[in-house]
């Protein structure tokens, strides 16, 4: 049990301190649009994404509706329900509807990729260790960048900025380089996501990832079968 | 409208996108299909949410360009994601003193 925890938050340490930057930037963002620290930093305790945590702020400070916050965070986080679904068929039957309800809240795209990545079936306790470390890291950074303002040089936040990026990188490459379908699939995406940014303008970021996403993993599911049992 | 509340909403919805397919989703998936699509998701996501923000991220185009690079290039060789995430973003800011 123990062990299977540390195991969680060890994994999740280059997660943690790549939301420690990212959400750096989030409070950075929140204070100069107006948020207190105690509201930024409340954002990320409650949230834990960053895209929509975005969105939300400049919805805030442009004193926008309810409906406009729920449509947002809707069409930015309905990738959590497709993760949701995928994860649910890799855990382990010790997982009830507590253990779901609490992991639940912790689901985001890192989360959810190295939890995916691990072999077997996937433990309550580990999900736990992960989702800790990673919320430290969040509401930390988060607090952090609130605080400090813009103490850091223009430079060096500007080089944080790719970060996150390249952290997402380093999870689909490797995986593209071993299987032909996920090559295919990130291949596709990156094309759809490209096309839909230059020529779709007026199709949201948080539409377009959706319709590439989907449509590229349906191609890849058709012309790469998954072979039973991995 | 106090902000606490637009807070609470942003959260509740956040949460319910999240909890409701991962609680109530009980059965074993069997079509192939599906199982396609959802083994496919995540790398889909992943690489339309980063290609092409990540050539924005750095607000100039030749730094971002040069730390994804750095990137795609140590990811192929399988070093770990921070390893991969600070080297990118190490390149992007020693460029940027240059340009």
């Amino acid at each position: 049990m123990k062990k299977l925890f540390l195991r969680g938050i060890k994994d999740g340490i280059p997660i943690a301190l790549g939301y420690l930057s990212v959400a750096f930037g989030f409070g950075i963002l929140s204070v100069s649009m107006g948020l207190s620290v105690l509201q930024a930093v409340g954002i990320s305790a409650s949230n834990l994404t960053s895209a929509g945590q975005v969105a939300g702020v400049e919805i805030i400070a442009a004193g926008g509706t309810l409906i406009e916050i729920i449509l947002t965070q809707l069409v930015i986080n309905i990738r959590y329900s497709l993760m949701g679904i995928s994860l649910s068929q890799k855990i382990d039957p010790s997982f009830g509807t507590l253990q779901r309800l609490i992991v639940s809240f912790g689901i985001t795209d890192e989360i959810f990729a190295v939890s995916y990545a691990q072999k077997g079936k996937i433990k309550p306790v580990y999900m736990y260790g992960l989702i800790v470390i990673a919320f430290l890291g969040w509401t930390s950074g988060t607090l952090i960048g609130a605080a400090a303002g813009a103490v850091l040089p223009e430079s060096v936040m500007n080089a944080m900025g790719i970060l996150l990026y390249a952290m997402f990188l380093a999870i689909i490459i490797p995986a593209a380089r071993d299987d032909k379908g996920a090559l295919f699939t990130v291949a596709a995406a990156a094309c759809l996501s490209v096309i839909f940014r230059f020529f779709v303008p007026a199709l949201s970021g948080g539409f377009s990832v959706i319709i590439s996403a989907i449509a590229a993993a349906a191609l890849a599911a058709l012309l790469f079968p998954v072979k039973e049992e991995e | 409208m106090p902000v606490i509340i637009y807070i609470a909403v942003m959260a509740l919805v956040t949460y319910l996108v999240r909890m409701l397919p991962f609680t109530l989703f009980r059965k074993e998936i069997r079509s192939p299909f599906f199982k396609g699509l959802l083994h496919y998701i995540p790398y889909a996501v992943l690489s339309a949410m980063t290609i092409p923000a990540i050539f924005y991220s750095t607000g100039s185009l030749t730094t971002a360009v040069a730390g994804t690079a750095v990137a795609v290039v140590l990811a192929y060789i399988r070093l770990p994601l921070i390893v991969v995430a600070l080297a990118a973003s190490g390149s992007a800011f020693v460029l940027g003193l240059f340009i």
